[in-house]
């Protein structure tokens, strides 16, 4: 049993990161960003070739993954979001948008890096093995590294110039542009962020599971999963959402092992349940 | 008032003319009988795209529509293997099967809005999907595979349809039917837009606690209104079904739903012709780029987000941009 809670927790640390991004485009913007996944590959893949190619520190690849990402965001939503947004009819063209530059994503990585399953040398070496819990030392570094970095982007959301621009912005976009904050620039930035959380998680993740150019759908999944949970927009939703998550998937492959490979169907059923009693998640704003 | 009517009776004429007549003379003179099957897939994925376009008109992003046409495909494929049953029965049966399915799913979920609609419909793809594959009368993996083609359809001792495995060209036969579903179910939408209910669906879209301030029913609309939509998807993955003579819990995926989605927003979410118009030219546009080989889904993305670019309200857009300017 403290097996299974210690893996709910390292992977719903992950979880959690990947979740946050999400959420902070789409409180910004009302951008439901389909290619978040792909921006996760993306993240993985660079680190890959930083750290496992070209032989360079982790940390450095890592940073790699995150600028290499901010910067695609950031780009992404100056020439293609905000003139999508300032055009259209309806918000959900964006979606068109979303889902295309997905696709975009996807050929890109599989033109540059690929079809093949890719990993990289573990960056500590060794197993903890100690009260009943095995865990390898490596995931217990990412997993530290995911926690911090969640506590590091919670804080500066609170407390840093940013940061309050940006909660001012979720809250009600005319309101802090009439306050005088600058609605296009923190727009930026936040979707620079929002895409550097992906690339952070997938250099990450690349030192466990590693990565191939086909997950990122299923990551996006699994992060609409992890905000509709928590509620969309949220900054503590996506993270309740992210560890709600880790935990059922541990907790479910567990215990439902000797039914097959129904973990996922039984969290998706839970989940249309617990959306019918509480439709806006677990903080979610009460508009979609 | 006459003379725009006139107008949209010649165009419905000249459209009938091109689907029924224009086009298999035009494949039987050129030899292209490869066409028929890419015709026939635009005409069922645009029935699929018209029943998303429908929730899009009640406000409501769908992105669920592949998990009804692939229980509509299952349907009817285990009436067909399993039971025996003709084809013919088994299609209006998927489709209400579907609909009452999605009546029980939308109950609770149509409460939802905007993105959280959005991803409860994108995870319930994947439900049906694994569904698919954890049921034991899906066959698992493995699917359902050699479905025997659709048989004779006869009424009263008269043979309406002859039996598809006779003909010595079912693709034909195939193009024909999808083509008469997909007049049907257009004509079928054209007319629940441009009525009362239509009217309706639409103040849904626009504000809907007004509309129920007002006296609008608002769940029974829109559970009607997801009903329909579900009810055109599982129509169209039943002949799909059959098309293919198989089905696997892999036939309709999150990326058919987002295709769906795709192929109404391309078109145009004002316009009732928009998801016809969007699935043609985002289906033809895949199979013309196949021979730039490694390049096509990049250059079939690229385009796409320049086109989300210029022409942001859909193709038909343009129409209106140039009455516009006159």
């Amino acid at each position: 049993m403290e097996q299974v809670i210690a893996n709910g927790l390292y992977l719903g640390a992950q979880y959690a990161l990947i979740a946050l991004g999400l959420t902070l485009i789409f409180a910004l913007m009302n951008v439901l960003n389909f290619a978040h996944g792909q921006m996760y590959v993306l993240g993985g893949f660079i680190t890959y070739t930083v750290y496992g190619q070209l032989g360079l520190p982790f940390v450095l690849a890592l940073l790699a993954s995150g600028v290499t990402l901010a910067v695609i965001g950031a780009l992404m939503e100056k020439f293609l979001f905000r003139t999508v947004i300032r055009r259209s009819h309806r918000e959900e063209s964006t979606m068109l948008l979303a889902a295309a530059t997905a696709f975009f994503f996807d050929a890109v990585i599989l033109l540059i890096f690929g079809e093949k399953q890719r990993g990289v040398p573990k960056i500590v070496k060794g197993v903890f093995n100690d009260a009943g819990i095995i865990m390898p030392y490596d995931r217990l570094v990412v997993g530290a590294l995911a926690i911090i970095f969640i506590a590091a982007f919670v804080l500066y959301m609170q407390y840093s110039r940013v940061g309050r621009a940006m909660r001012a912005l979720a809250q009600d976009r005319v309101a802090a542009q009439l306050m005088g904050v600058r609605v296009d620039r923190y727009s930026m930035i936040g979707f620079a962020m929002g895409a550097m959380l992906a690339g952070v998680v997938g250099g990450l993740l690349v030192t466990i599971t590693g990565v191939n150019s086909g997950i990122g759908g299923p990551i996006s999944i699994k992060a609409f999963l992890m905000v509709m949970i928590g509620g969309a927009g949220v900054v503590g939703g996506a993270i309740a959402g992210g560890f709600i998550l880790g935990m059922m998937e541990s907790v479910g492959l567990t215990v439902l092992r000797e039914y097959g490979d129904v973990t996922y169907l039984v969290i998706f059923a839970a989940l249309m349940v617990f959306l019918s009693v509480r439709p806006n998640g677990l903080m979610g704003k009460p508009w979609g | 008032m006459t003379f725009n009517r006139n107008i949209k009776i010649a165009a419905g004429v000249a459209f009938l003319a091109i689907v029924f007549i224009a086009v298999p003379a035009a494949i039987s003179a050129s030899g292209r009988f490869d066409l028929y099957y890419t015709l026939t897939s635009v005409a069922l994925l645009s029935i699929a795209s018209a029943g998303v376009w429908l929730t899009f008109y009640i406000g409501r992003i769908n992105i669920g529509q592949g998990a009804y046409a692939l229980t509509g495909g299952y349907v009817s494929a285990i009436l067909v293997v399993n039971h025996g049953w003709s084809f013919w029965l088994t299609l209006p049966v998927a489709g209400l099967f579907c609909a009452a399915a999605s009546v029980l799913i939308g109950l609770p979920i149509l409460r939802l809005r905007g993105v959280y609609f959005a991803m409860v419909t994108l995870v319930l793809t994947e439900v049906a999907r694994l569904l698919a594959l954890a049921l034991p009368i899906t066959n698992g993996a493995k699917g359902i595979v050699s479905i025997p083609l659709p048989g004779a359809l006869s009424v009263f001792g008269i043979t309406l349809i002859p039996d598809f495995a006779t003909l010595q060209n079912s693709r034909l036969a195939f193009y024909l039917l999808a083509a008469t579903l997909m007049v049907v179910c257009f004509a079928v939408m054209y007319r629940l837009v441009n009525s009362r209910i239509g009217k309706l669906c639409q103040s849904l879209q626009q504000n809907e606690e007004l509309a129920s301030s007002i006296g609008v029913n608002i769940a029974y609309l829109r559970v009607i209104a997801y009903a329909v939509s579900s009810f055109f998807g599982g129509v169209s993955g039943a002949i799909f079904a059959a098309i293919s003579q198989s089905i696997y819990p892999s036939s309709f995926t999150v990326t058919d739903s987002v295709n769906f989605m795709l192929n109404c927003f391309l078109g145009g979410l004002g316009y009732v012709f928009g998801p016809m118009l969007g699935t043609l030219v985002l289906y033809f546009g895949w199979d013309l780029l196949f021979q730039t080989g490694q390049f096509q889904l990049l250059i079939y993305s690229g385009l796409m987000i320049v086109l989300m670019l210029v022409l942001p309200n859909g193709l038909l857009s343009l129409a209106e941009m140039t009455r516009k300017k006159d």
